[in-house]
């Protein structure tokens, strides 16, 4: 079986090797092409011929906002996860801070009823999530391991719980009429109407485009350098000179600013926001995709949260023996993730270091024996 | 003197690992700390070096007080470790762990000579430049934790255990790499378990056990002292 694996594994691997020897303007045409296949990707006229590729049990325009939102959370998390290495499990509660920070700065129904509109609310979005990460993070990224895993999970719990109980945040009746980014047509309708999910994906889509643009360009920096190694080793990286704390404060709230963007994204377009869009199973699901797809790796983030979410919606409408199989989403999910975890621990498309990094650790555990 | 250490002692929780340990290092020597297995060297180390928190005493470095400074400003002081073992970062590549020693470093050609010189003194690591620090070998993994602590251009060097594991043949020239490097202006704090190179490599040395310092004097007094005979080097 070990020699299946190492075959396919370095099948991967040529394909990667394929990847990086190619001309850069071989690299530059096909990611032209994958942009536009994805910006057309919601057209009607367009996705109607892709076979199974639409989803039957759901409108496949809507169902591609959705996966672009989580797309968008998958390169955010990949930050504080994949590249300092820090197990954030309530990463959606910082989409619901952004969420909610446009649910009551710009809905008719909030208590203050100031009635902004929604672009300028946005960067106020960013701006308070990326606050409370830093309230989050300055107590708890001092410490080491496990604690910010349990003080993640607790804060995500905290922000659904007050959004149940408290009346500022009015719970299950939640907030209506939020108002949708602005922008008409030349005829006068708006662009981002009630009907059409069409400019909203653009919309996530051009913002992701931009963020992984600004991702990378950190990762090479030396704040990348910085937050690598931190990952790595964070003894070693704070012997090296690397004032560790504050990188991984930055990649904290880094993280936490684009999951408000994507909380916002999401208020604006759903015009409506109550308290269950925010269960807890959903950072957990976002982390998953992460892992799933290749933590450290901007593309292995992206994919890994396209096909999460694109798959658990793809279910809805098949049945199987009678029953949706769209009941069994989390299942075959986490038997997915098990399998993964067993045969390939790095993710689906992982960062060439990560790899080593697992193969070292592999080496430590056979050496501990 | 370059460090002072005055009185120091260290918590684990509630064991104390540290009991009031005074050293010091003089510009230019090498110094050894030798001791058995869990005595504290390598938690003398983490004192100096700010990984650990001290609970009483002085750290003093070119005269000033840094007991409390965070680590990564002391390595901007020029105090920096080649911590044991693993330590290095195994998913960057020779080159990228040797340019995370310059890391507190703006001027490139200082730091380009720097590494020229450290891949002079470690011919292994200039073979092996590209590869992932994860893959080399253990010898390997300690020289290049030995010369990515020297891109930091730093002027006092703590080298944990940089014999641990090696063979002989390598120890010797792990040994004779720290002595060079000293003879090229760089002070050496050494903690090492393999007492009999360490002692006679150093200027002076330290002898330390369960947490306390218990002798001290020059490597060439300690290696004829009878009882660190004994106890250290394996000769009755």
């Amino acid at each position: 079986m070990t020699t299946v694996l190492e075959r396919v594994r370095s099948g991967r691997e040529a394909a990667g090797e394929r990847w990086r020897g190619a001309p850069r303007w071989v690299r530059w045409v096909l990611l032209a092409a994958v942009i536009a296949f994805f910006y057309a990707l919601p057209n009607k006229e367009f996705y109607q011929y892709l076979g199974p590729i639409p989803t039957p049990g759901a409108n496949f325009t809507q169902v591609m906002f959705t996966v672009s939102i989580y797309v968008l959370l998958a390169v955010g998390l990949n930050i504080v996860v994949g590249f300092a290495g820090l197990l954030d499990l309530g990463y959606f509660g910082f989409f619901a801070v952004g969420a909610y920070t446009v649910a009551v700065l710009t809905s008719p129904s909030s208590n203050i009823k100031t009635l902004w509109p929604w672009l300028l609310v946005v960067p106020l979005a960013i701006a308070l999530t990326m606050l409370s990460g830093v309230m989050l993070g300055t107590p708890t990224l001092r410490l080491r391991g496990d604690y910010l895993a349990i003080v993640t999970l607790g804060f995500a719990e905290m922000i659904r719980i007050a959004a149940v109980s408290s009346d500022f945040l009015k719970g299950q009746r939640g907030f209506n009429q939020i108002p949708h980014p602005p922008g008409k047509y030349a005829d006068g309708k708006p662009f981002f109407g009630v009907l059409d999910a069409r400019p909203y994906y653009w919309l996530v889509l051009t913002l992701i485009i931009m963020v992984v643009i600004g991702v990378r360009n950190l990762t090479h920096s030396r704040v990348g350098r910085a937050w690598i190694s931190i990952r790595e080793d964070e003894d070693a990286a704070q012997l090296m000179g690397v004032p560790t704390f504050k990188f991984k404060l930055w990649a904290f709230a880094s993280g936490a600013a684009i999951a408000g963007l994507a909380g916002a994204l999401f208020a604006g377009k759903q015009n409506f926001v109550n308290s269950q869009n925010f269960e807890l199973l959903n950072s957990i699901i976002i982390l998953a995709a992460v892992i799933f797809g290749g933590s450290g790796n901007i593309v292995g983030a992206i994919v890994g949260g396209g096909l999460v979410a694109y798959m658990i919606e793809r279910f809805r409408g098949i049945e199987l023996f009678g029953v949706e199989l769209y009941e069994y989403r989390f299942l075959i999910f986490g038997l997915v993730l098990v399998i993964m975890m067993i045969f390939r621990p790095e993710g689906l498309i992982p960062n060439r270091r990560r790899a080593a990094e697992f193969k070292d650790r592999r080496k430590e555990v056979i050496v501990g024996e | 003197m370059l460090l002072e250490i005055d009185d120091v002692s260290l918590l684990y929780g509630r064991i104390q690992a540290l009991h009031g340990i005074s050293l010091t290092v003089d510009e230019g020597e090498i110094v050894a700390l030798i001791g058995a297995n869990g005595a504290g060297k390598s938690t003398t180390m983490r004192a100096i070096s700010g990984i650990r928190p001290i609970a009483t005493g002085s750290i003093r470095f070119e005269g000033e007080d840094i007991s409390k400074l965070r680590a990564d400003l002391r390595v901007r002081r020029g105090l920096c470790q080649a911590p044991e073992g693993r330590g290095i970062f195994p998913g960057m590549t020779v080159l990228e762990n040797l340019d995370m020693g310059a890391y507190t470093r703006r001027d490139r050609a200082g730091v380009a000579q720097d590494l020229a010189r450290v891949l002079d003194l470690f011919p292994r690591l200039a073979e092996r430049r590209k590869q992932p620090g994860g893959t080399l070998s253990g010898g390997e993994q300690q020289m290049l934790a030995v010369g990515r602590a020297l891109m930091s251009r730093p002027k006092l060097l703590l080298l944990d255990e940089p014999s641990m594991g090696l063979a002989p043949m390598l120890i010797q020239q792990i040994f004779d790499i720290v002595t060079e490097i000293n003879e090229q202006g760089t002070t050496v704090l050494l903690v090492e378990q393999n007492a009999q190179q360490a002692l006679a490599r150093a200027h002076r040395a330290y002898v330390l056990e369960t947490g306390r310092i218990v002798k001290s004097g020059t490597g060439a007094e300690l290696l004829h002292d009878p009882a660190v005979k004994e106890a250290y080097l394996g000769v009755a």
